[in-house]
Order: C-alpha cells, then structure tokens, then sequence
C-alpha cells in the first residue's frame, strides 16, 4: 500500500489539471507508465466483461455473478494472509466459488432455496474474507482498494497475466458461443438436441469466475458490477441479436473504462465511482429512450411494416 | 462473559437484530427476494456514508436509504416486473455512489476516521452504547410486529399471487410495505453486523428454515430460532477468540446452521429412498 500512497502524491505533484485541448491532455494522461499500464489492463478486462457479461445477463445469472465478485475479495484477502500473489487467489477462490454455485444449482430446482443458498455463500465469503482481513492487520488500509478497486500500480507482469488469462476465457467461449447460446435460450429444447447442458452451465459458472477475479483487480470486489451486468444489460436493451449485442456490450464496457479512468486521473475521486455512474446513466438512457419510443409507436394508429 | 457491559449490550440488540432478520428473511427467501435484500444491503452502506459526508446522523442516513430503496425496489418491481438486470445495475450505481462518499469522508475528516467505511461494511457490534441498543430493541419490535401484522395475507400474496388478487388482496402494496419493512431491517441490522453481512442472517437461517419444513409457521418461527441463536453463538466464539472479528462469526455460524440443515434432509432422504427431498 505504501507504493499506492506514493503514487497518489506523485500524482498530486506532477497534476496539472484539464487544460481542455484534447492532444495534450491524452499525451499527459499516457506520459506515466502505471497511466498506461491501467489503460491496457482496463482494456482487457473491458473486452472479457463484456462477452462473458452478455452471456450472464441472458441466463439470468447475475446473483451469481455478483456473489463471485465478492468471493473474489475473500480470495485476494486470503492470498493477502497467506503471503501468496494476490492474482493466484483471485483466479483459483473464484474457481472454487464457480463450483460450489453450480454444485448448489444443479442439484435444487427451487429458485427460493437455490437464492438462499447463493446468498449464504456470499455472506459466507465475506465474512471469511473479513476474518483474513482482521487477522492480518497490514492491510486494513488495502481494504478500501481491495473492495473497490484501484486503478494506480498495475504492473506490466499483471497486464501480461490478464492477457493471458482472457485470451483463454474468450477463446472458450467463441468455441462454445452457439450451443451456450442455445442451451440459455431453451435448455429443454437445447437438451433434447444433444446438447450438453448441464457441462455447459458449470464451464460457463467456471468462466465467469475467472473473468470476475480479472474484473475486480481493476473495480474491486464490489464494483465488478459496473463492467459486467450494467453494458450487458445496455446492449440486450439495444438488441436481440446475439453478434452484435456482444459487440455492443463489449463496445461500451471499453468506452466507459477509458473515460471512468481518464475522469479518475484529472480528479481526486476514485475510479470505481465514474465508471458505474457512467455505465449506469448510459443505461438509464436508453431505457428511457426505448419507453418514450415504444410509447410514440403505441400512438401511431397505422400499423407498422413488417 | 456477562460481566461486561459491551458484550450484554452486544447479546441484547444481537438477539433483537437475529430476531427481526429471521422473521423478515423466511418471506424474503419465500418471495425469492435474496437479491434485493443484497442490493438493500448496498443501500445501506452508501446512505451512512452520504449521511456522514453531509454531517448529518449516520444512523438517520442509513434508514432514510434502505427505506427508500425498498421502497423504490417494491415500485419497480409492481412496474416493470424488475428482475436481476434492473436491480443489479441500480445497486452497482447506488455502490459507486458510496465510494465517492467514502473518499470524499476520508480526505475530507483527518486521520482516524479511515476505518469508517470498513465500520459500515462490517458492523461494530461490540461498540454499541446503551442507547445504540435500545433503539435497535425497538425498531427490531415494531419490525416484528408490523411484519406478524401482514403475515398471513403476505403469505397468501407470496404463494398465489393471482389467486390473492382476485380475492381482493392488495398484492401490489404489500410487497411495497414487505420490502420498506426489509429496508428498516437491514438498516438495522447493518448497525450489528454491517452492511455487507447482513444478507447471510437474512438468507441462512431462513434458507435452513425452508429446507426442514414446509409448514409455513413452524418455518418463520424456527428461521426466527436460527437467526438468534446464530447471533449467540458467534458473539461467544468471538469473545472466547478475540482475534476473530464477531460479525463473521455471526455469518459463519448461520451458514453452518443453513449446511447442516442441508446435509441433513440429504441424510434422511439417502436413508428412506423415497425419492426427491421435498424441494
């Protein structure tokens, strides 16, 4: 934490504001390697959120999704304990988090007690995490960071790790887009085609763990949300259509990450902040955008075209 | 272990807390309503801190936002059938809203207050005052008794809505007054366990609840049973382990209540063979 500290003076030193010509504001915002450095990474991330977010907004899945990231917190509090990289215990306790859901889902049919048993865990996860936290003390102050991201002292070995890490996770899922798509849609129709539903389900739970644990080492364990559910649940607003949704999705993630971290670099506030309000009023938007539509063609009397 | 004035204080608004999270939780995991009492959760903790940022009371902020919020959650979901998608990109928001208040609190206040926000998020149970512990018996009552009071027409709702409607139940507004009466709750409960554990005393002892019977008064009562005890037994592990912050062992042992409850019911069904357990 004492590098974050002496980043953050650093930058309150060499900080010279918004001069508001773009050429030199953006030559300012690259002219610091960790700028750069946190640039890349909130790309990659960007891009992962955005695929892996599409597809968990269309199997309904975003309690889980949100209970991963906060396991993802008790596994970078526990790597924190035991002296392992943080990225380690990011990766593998989502990993563990993602079997243990799919454990619970695939063997309740009732939603109430598979919602209970979902909530417990992450409540679970919390409180183990807490209890690492507590137990060493040196990071009370990484805490903050650790539930809510920080975007200063990426290092280029971390950028590289990401890389790899969504390469694979996107590679997966470009192999298995069309019969995941088909099992989210109709799982009965799905299973009746040969499809293997179930295995799909745990591989996907597995994926999204990872894109989590890759999400929260920029937004924290909290704010994972903002890059995963809120530019996926944009893009199903936009369209149906599962190509260029996912590019949508993606599109916006990447566009809000830029902005929320060039916002976070020419202010003191954190970086988590702008990006889910951005992503947040971006989504607003176009929900009120397609109601004030639907009402207007509601209104006209002559039926539309097919 | 009852010598001491903050561990009474701690059993006394624990019990109260536990009793009103049990209560409430059994309709809240009935009604599949886990997620919005996570996103209540959330809500809680950026209303203490916007209330700290703009000096006001922080216990006022906490009920104003989790009240509202459930309130804003019962009218979205009568309008637009919410589902995960809304409620989720509401409270990444309301989340981000919260960090902003947390910065702005810690630079602005001088050092000493930058564990506030880790305060908020993971409760100060064995901190609370005298009055901190009578509010909290109160509200935990009127809780109780404003829930008991819409019990039986809420479970009729919760289990048939369209039956209920046509019965005359007012449907639409006894889920709004369900979950302004969750928002007071988990206010409430955030002062205990903090704002990010509470959804474990709301969604496990009620989940165990659900799993051991059907009947629906035998389940809050015994959801009601679970949720206190688990408070008793996490204050002692705590006060015998001192290192072990007490809130999680609250949510730790709620969570071993709902596993066992579990392992359990799969025990007694691998030995009858009669088929499925009963959910």
């Amino acid at each position: 934490m004492a590098i974050v500290t002496r980043m953050r003076m650093l930058e309150a030193a060499i900080f010279q504001g918004l001069s508001w010509n773009p050429v030199t504001d953006v030559r300012a915002l690259l002219s610091f390697p960790f700028m750069v450095n946190a640039l890349e990474a909130g790309t990659i991330v960007a891009v992962m959120a955005g695929v892996t977010g599409w597809f968990m907004v269309l199997r309904r899945q975003t309690f889980a999704g949100h209970t991963l990231s906060v396991v993802a917190f008790t596994g970078a509090a526990a790597a924190g304990f035991a002296g392992v990289p943080v990225a380690l215990g990011y990766f593998s306790v989502c990993g563990l988090g993602a079997l243990a859901l799919a454990a619970f889902g695939g063997s309740q049919r009732s939603l109430s007690v598979e919602s209970a048993a979902t909530g417990s865990l992450q409540a679970l996860a919390l409180a183990l995490g807490f209890v690492f936290v507590s137990l060493y003390h040196g990071v009370l102050n990484g805490l903050d960071s650790l539930l809510f991201g920080t975007f200063l002292g990426i290092t280029s070995r971390q950028v590289t790790v990401l890389l790899a890490v969504a390469t694979l996770a996107i590679l997966f899922i470009a192999a298995v887009g069309r019969p995941l798509f088909f099992a989210s849609v109709d799982a009965d129709v799905a299973r009746a085609g040969g499809v293997p539903v179930a295995l799909l389900g745990v591989s996907f739970l597995l994926v999204l763990g990872l894109s989590v644990a890759e999400t929260s080492q920029i937004t924290g364990a909290l704010l994972v949300f903002a890059l995963l559910v809120t530019p996926a649940a944009t893009a199903h607003q936009l369209t149906a259509r599962p190509a260029l949704g996912i590019a949508l999705s993606v599109t916006i993630a990447v566009v809000v990450t830029w902005l929320g971290l060039a916002l976070a670099y020419f202010s003191i506030y954190p970086v988590g902040f702008y990006v889910t309000s951005l992503s947040f009023a971006l989504y607003v938007f176009v929900r009120v955008g397609r109601a004030l539509g639907d009402r207007r063609r509601r209104n006209v009397l002559v039926p539309e075209p097919a | 272990m009852f010598a001491h004035e903050f561990m009474r204080n701690a059993l006394i608004a624990g019990s109260f807390v536990g009793l009103a999270c049990g209560l409430v939780g059994y309709f809240v995991v009935l009604r599949a309503q886990v997620f919005a009492g996570d996103a209540l959760s959330h809500v809680a903790f950026t209303g203490a801190l916007g209330a700290a940022v703009l000096g006001l009371d922080t216990r006022t902020g906490l009920f104003v936002a989790t009240i509202t919020g459930g309130i804003i959650l019962g009218l979205l979901g009568e309008r637009a059938r919410a589902d995960d998608v809304v409620i989720g990109s509401l409270f990444a928001w309301t989340l981000g809203l919260g960090v902003l208040f947390l910065s702005i609190f810690t630079t602005k206040s001088s050092a000493g207050n930058g564990t506030a926000g880790v305060r908020v998020l993971f409760g100060s149970i064995f901190g609370l005052s005298g009055t901190d512990v009578r509010i909290s018996v109160a509200l935990a009552i009127v809780a109780s008794i404003l829930l008991l009071a819409i019990a039986r027409p809420l479970l009729f709702a919760s289990l048939d809505a369209a039956v209920a409607v046509a019965q005359g139940v007012p449907v639409a507004a006894l889920g709004i007054g369900f979950l302004a009466i969750v928002g007071l709750v988990a206010a409430q409960a955030s002062q205990a366990v903090g704002a990010l554990l509470l959804l474990g005393l709301l969604a496990a002892p009620a989940g165990a609840a659900h799993r051991l019977t059907k009947n629906p008064f035998q389940g809050i009562a015994l959801s009601a049973v679970f949720a206190v005890g688990s408070v008793w037994i996490g204050l002692t592990l705590s006060y015998e382990f001192p290192t072990l912050p007490p809130s999680s062992m609250i949510i730790a042992a709620a969570v071993g209540i709902f596993v066992l409850a579990f392992a359990s019911v799969r025990l007694r069904w691998s030995w009858t063979r009669r088929g499925r357990p009963a959910f």
